[in-house]
């Protein structure tokens, strides 16, 4: 039981991956990748936790507390904001892919057209 | 390449990462065994030198904000290219005005209306007391940015364009990511070095306390809201667009 929370992370990112290579709507596509980025939340905030410690703020608790790791939280912070404005930016490439092909489809993106 | 083969192709290669992966974290400490050291050394360190119990915030607006700042330069970059990518399309179709759409109902109208003031009461609470508390500046802009939305939900179209709010909210967005940059140069003049901690850090627990740090939250807080209110904007007058006039 002990790695169950790493694996999860793996799975999260596999099942992510898988999602984004078959995907059929671009839409679909941002999501997927997102499910991928979450496994890097779940990988960060694993390895930060430790059993039976406190959130790392030290307001109402003495600070001999055993907290979890904050710099793993602080990196998570820095992952979900990065990973929100790529899914941002992605969909706004999404409606343009839209617009000049007239497809969310990936699968018919792909010929050059002249 | 065919659909088939891809996707066999892709499971084989994800069977191959999965596998490595596992390999990878059974060797990982146990969970629930974090064995440091930085966070203990954050936790014994940061309450004496910033005047602050956040650990969270001190290291990501003190002792990381190196990181931070570049990370919020992503965000100005990014708001910045979905607002040219969006932008572009709407030349294109050559509209100056985007067509009525039907009329929400009253409940929306009604509770998306009452709701926005203190959603933006709530974001300023979030934003100010990030070193006291769990949030910050990037949860807090969030919050705030979630105020257009319920104010679309109330009925109001946000045709931002034709009263130039897309440009106060770049203003906004500009604003916030220009005062995090000051905040870090103000630290290289009046300490020596980039982002140091150089306003007086006041007493634990108080609101104004921990120096740079709650400056650095309503920085990001503000840059966070404008970006999030100007890219929600955007894309909201995307969907007007779309609809038969």
């Amino acid at each position: 039981m002990s790695v169950l929370a790493y694996l999860v992370a793996v799975w999260l990112l596999i099942a992510g991956i898988y999602g984004v290579v078959t995907s059929r709507h671009l839409v679909h596509l941002v999501i997927c990748l997102g499910v991928a980025q979450a496994s890097t939340y779940v990988l960060l905030l694993a390895i930060g936790y430790r059993s039976g410690a406190q959130a790392p703020i030290f307001g109402d608790i003495p600070q001999s507390t055993p907290v979890v790791d904050p710099v793993v939280q602080a990196l998570t912070l820095t992952d979900v904001v990065v990973s929100a404005t790529v899914s941002a930016l992605l969909l706004a490439l999404a409606v343009q892919a839209h617009k000049r092909f007239g497809s969310v489809d990936p699968d018919e993106l792909n010929a050059l057209r002249g | 390449m065919s659909r088939r083969v891809r996707c066999v192709m892709a499971l084989v290669a994800l069977a191959v990462l999965g596998a490595t992966l596992v390999v990878a974290v059974a060797d990982l400490e146990p969970f629930g065994h974090y064995p440091g050291p930085y966070g203990d050394v954050l936790a014994k360190v940061v309450p004496g030198e910033r005047h602050t119990g956040q650990l969270v915030a001190a290291t990501v607006l003190d002792y990381r904000g190196f990181d931070t700042l570049g990370e919020e330069l992503i965000l100005f970059t990014a708001a910045c290219g979905c607002v040219a990518l969006l932008r572009l399309r709407r030349r294109e179709r050559g509209e100056a005005s985007a067509p009525e759409r039907p009329a929400p109902s009253f409940a929306a109208r009604a509770v998306g209306g009452a709701l926005v003031g203190p959603v933006v009461v709530l974001a300023a609470y979030v934003v100010i007391h990030g070193h006291l508390t769990p949030g910050g500046g990037f949860s807090g802009g969030v919050i705030g940015g979630g105020a257009l939305l319920l104010a679309y939900a109330a009925g109001q179209n946000v045709r931002l364009r034709r009263v130039g709010s897309i440009g106060m909210l770049e203003s906004v967005e500009a604003v916030g990511a220009g005062g995090f940059a000051a905040l870090a140069i103000g630290g290289l003049i009046a300490a020596g070095a980039t982002l140091q901690n150089f306003v007086p850090l006041g007493t634990s627990g108080m609101l104004l306390s921990a120096g740079t740090i709650p400056i650095g939250n309503v920085a990001i807080g503000i840059e966070v809201a404008g970006a999030v209110a100007l890219i929600v904007a955007e894309f909201l007058e995307q969907a007007l667009l779309q609809e038969p006039a």
